[in-house]
């Protein structure tokens, strides 16, 4: 059942106020979700001014700055800095998306609003548990499954078109912003698989050196794992990578329907 | 026990740093996530005006009653219909049935597999807005002219 509001122990309260040193001139205010497992309290959010004239250009810079120069108990999952690594994906004014590629708003009078994930349970702070997502993603087995050795000599060869069509899937790197972003997946994330594994899926089922395409199609014949896409659409929208989980999924839809006929 | 309802309540449990569980809260959805935005607000438009379509058709259905039932049953549906509250709820019931039609032509192109681009689903977006509201007033215009 969905339920629209959060259960009593997620509601938010309102947090501390940290405030920057006198003399800054290009101030800008950043409100961030905090939840600490010991304090015994609910999640707040917390607001953290910072001197834009000392910090780096994105939303991922000023997360850093503030861990290293205001509060060592912000709690944030970062590592590649440069969006391949899917670590540091977040709620940022509204949209999912990567710290590290979200350029901050010069715009001062704004504050940049930070969340977690949204719909995930919180180990602490920006950092949601992905285990669903992640026992998602190993139900429609993500690797190559071939009847057919390979040559004893060289790869399994793919034609340039045949390439040509992982083009838009493989550039994945499952940060899981489409996933967290799609109401559908927020009201049946139990059995939905979500934008991002069912493009993981389809992946494979793109891939002309897969042979287990059958299989992969008849696990995800089901009303719950790929029927909750609702071509919302809120999933391409957010991709920080530019990809399009919808047309992903409505291509095994199409192969679904076809192989009816 | 109350049994679970939804598998994923157990990676609600977390542990403090003593060792001690802890329930973990759900992050905010609704209540932080831009849902103003075109892709999940015509979604959310598409669903709701089926619904109110549908109870819409109760109304047509009472009229038709009254009209097998007698002339005094069906002069008062067309009084309660030609009233300021009836004209409005079958103004916002025309908004709803070209709304939820329009967009249901999108679904089909969707489902066809074409117009998954994201600045295409936005043009198609707007195309249904433009058009609900033109094809509403058109209906009602044309109404008025045939009633005279």
């Amino acid at each position: 059942m969905a339920t629209f509001t959060l259960p009593k122990n997620s509601t938010i309260q309102p947090g501390k106020t940290h405030k920057v040193e006198a003399g800054a001139k290009n101030v800008k205010a950043f409100k961030i979700y905090r939840w600490d497992p010991d304090s015994g309290e609910n999640p707040r959010t917390d607001t953290y001014e910072i001197d834009l004239e000392k910090c780096g250009p994105m939303v991922l810079d000023a997360l850093i700055k503030i861990k290293n120069e205001v509060d060592t108990t912000l709690t944030f999952r970062r590592s590649c800095r440069e969006g391949i690594c899917g670590s540091c994906s977040m709620n940022i004014d509204g949209l999912n998306t990567l710290a590290c590629l979200k350029p901050i708003d010069d715009n001062v009078s704004g504050e940049v609003k930070i969340y977690p994930l949204p719909h995930l349970p919180v180990v602490k702070d920006l950092v949601p548990d992905l285990s669903q997502l992640y026992a998602q993603l190993r139900s429609v087995e993500p690797w190559l499954k071939s009847e057919t050795p390979p040559p004893p000599d060289g790869e399994r060869l793919q034609s340039k078109d045949e390439r040509a069509k992982l083009d838009g899937l493989w550039e994945c790197i499952l940060c899981f912003c489409c996933s967290t972003a799609c109401p559908s997946y927020w009201w049946n994330g139990d059995r939905y698989l979500g934008p991002a594994v069912l493009l993981q899926a389809y992946r494979w089922i793109a891939d002309s050196r897969d042979e287990a395409t059958g299989e992969r199609l008849d696990n995800l014949q089901d009303p719950f794992r790929l029927y909750r896409c609702h071509t919302i659409m809120n999933c391409a929208r957010t991709c920080p990578k530019g990809l399009n989980p919808a047309a992903a999924i409505g291509k095994i839809k199409q192969m679904m329907v076809e192989r009816e006929t | 026990m109350p049994i679970m309802q939804d598998s994923r309540e157990a990676t609600m449990a977390g542990r403090r740093s003593d060792g001690s569980p802890v329930k973990r809260p759900l992050s905010p959805h609704l209540q932080v996530y831009d849902m103003l935005q075109m892709t999940s607000a015509l979604s959310i438009s598409s669903r709701i005006t089926g619904a109110a379509w549908s109870v819409g058709l109760v109304l047509m259905v009472w009229w038709l009653v009254a009209a097998a039932a007698g002339p005094e049953a069906f002069a008062g549906v067309q009084w309660f219909m030609s009233s300021f509250l009836g004209m409005l709820g079958l103004f916002g019931l025309t908004a709803a049935a070209w709304f939820h039609t329009l967009n249901g032509v999108r679904h089909l192109a969707w489902d066809a597999g074409y117009g998954y681009q994201i600045q295409d689903t936005y043009r198609t977006g707007r195309w249904v807005l433009i058009g609900t509201a033109v094809a509403t007033v058109l209906t009602w215009v044309l109404a008025f002219i045939a009633w005279g």
